[in-house]
């Protein structure tokens, strides 16, 4: 036989699990209203790193049989974010190195994992430093695909220095890693402990040859 | 013969064991003639680096080869060569041995070449190619700035590079010149360029060989003897 006091106490906890549900499922509803508000305003943000409208733009393409470095003309939509243009114009250049019939041929397509930039220490008497240092991480997968040698591995970067500083001439210097880390070459030859002046890798500074020379073409 | 004699006889016998079973991972210098401890005294003498070497072994060439091998072989045979002419030769390795950028450029260095000649191969590209350091020529420092010493010497690199690349236009081996930033070069205090051997695409003039045809690599010896040849003519003792 259950007593009168233990009938009480059942009914008072029956009573306080269905006022605790009640405010667990108000408590829910108001984290998912506010979840769904913070959702909708996300997209404004993301818009503003996302592609714009196709613009022209200058690749640097070697040719592994003179050392001569050819431009092309592309027209690319590039994302407003630095950072992300830089990586698109060095992915895109990798695509062409890929490309059939690529006069500096590459067995993979992207190997670019981030660009970074950094402010150039300024010059003594200098009010602001006068461009910017890009650091560019290289993927381990591209240098495992670099063909080895002086040749292959100087035209590769200078191809990219060429690239970054055509279209983003505020790049003065450039700095290279390797799956975010220093490493002494690209493929056992190219010096990556050094910052490059990326006015070195001018057609007119480099490799020239016998017969064969730089040339510009627009497909 | 005393004990004491004897227990001094073997340790004597048993040093000489382990000097000989030492492994190869100092700087192989064949110092002809400039032994190991003493200064150049004004001689005209080539520094021949074979790249690579040992545990690295550079470029893969195809067929197995690798680049370490190719560059030695040069190396022996532009040694002979230039021996053979008169000319005073001093070579990084003379076997398959690791040998750190450091000691390669510290043998160059005490030296005191008249030219240094670094030696690379590769299976990219055709035919011949010559780099320089990509250093802004400066004048030459006293004592020596280590990591730059070779900006000293930039101008003279270009004027070899240009001797060598006429060489190689003689001998109709295509050419490609440039400037690129490869270890040793920066460190060394010499007139240096950087040799990179690669196969030759059949053209015009050539026929296609490959990098290891002994016929095409005595044909980049040879024009690389002649260059030297021509370059000890207009030297200067300094």
């Amino acid at each position: 036989m259950i007593s009168r006091v233990h009938k009480v106490l059942f009914l008072i906890m029956l009573l306080a699990c269905v006022v605790m549900a009640a405010f667990l499922i108000r408590l829910r509803n108001r984290a998912q209203d506010r979840l769904h508000a913070e959702a909708t305003m996300a997209p404004a943000e993301i818009t503003e790193g996302s592609p714009s409208a196709p613009r022209s733009v200058m690749l640097y393409i070697p040719n592994d049989l003179d050392g001569s470095m050819t431009s092309v003309q592309r027209s690319i939509a590039l994302p407003a974010d630095d950072n992300a243009q830089a990586r698109v114009l060095l992915d895109n250049l990798i695509a062409a190195f890929h490309a059939a019939g690529s006069t500096h041929p590459m067995s993979v397509e992207t190997g670019v994992n981030e660009v970074y930039f950094l402010p150039l220490p300024k010059a003594r008497g200098e009010q602001a430093s006068s461009g910017r240092i890009a650091v560019v991480d290289l993927s381990g997968a591209l240098a495992a695909a670099q063909p080895s040698g002086i040749e292959p591995e100087t035209l590769t970067l200078l191809a990219m220095m060429a690239t970054l500083h055509a279209n983003m001439p505020s790049i003065a210097e450039v700095h290279f890693l390797v799956d975010g880390q220093p490493r002494q070459t690209l493929a056992g030859h190219a010096d990556l402990t050094r910052t490059y002046l990326a006015s070195e890798a001018s057609p007119e500074a480099n490799p020239t040859s016998r017969p064969g020379q730089a040339a510009e073409v627009t497909p | 013969m005393r004990w004491t004699e004897a227990v001094v006889l073997g340790l004597a016998v048993w040093g000489s064991v382990l000097a000989q079973s030492a492994p190869q991972t100092q700087p192989a210098q064949q110092a002809s003639p400039v032994p190991s401890g003493q200064a150049n005294t004004g001689q005209f003498v080539v520094v021949i680096d074979a790249a690579h070497g040992g545990t690295d072994a550079g470029a893969g060439l195809g067929n197995g080869l690798a680049e370490k091998n190719v560059t030695l072989a040069l190396s022996v045979r532009l040694r002979s060569t230039l021996q053979a002419r008169g000319v005073n030769v001093v070579t990084t390795r003379e076997a398959d041995a690791t040998l750190p950028a450091l000691n390669r450029a510290e043998a160059a260095n005490h030296a005191q070449a008249a030219v240094c000649l670094v030696l690379h191969a590769t299976a990219t590209g055709s035919g011949v190619h010559l780099y320089t350091a990509a250093l802004a020529p400066a004048a030459q420092t006293h004592p020596l700035s280590w990591p730059t010493a070779q900006a000293g010497y930039v101008t003279q690199s270009v004027k070899l590079e240009s001797e060598i690349d006429s060489a190689m236009a003689h001998a109709q081996i295509p050419v490609t010149l440039g400037r690129a930033s490869v270890q040793p070069m920066d460190n060394l205090a010499c007139p240096a360029v950087a040799v990179e051997m690669a196969p030759l695409v059949a053209g015009h003039i050539t026929g296609g060989k490959g990098i290891s045809d002994t016929g095409y690599q005595e044909t980049v010896v040879n024009a690389l003897a002649a260059a030297v040849e021509s370059w000890r003519s207009d030297w200067k003792q300094p």
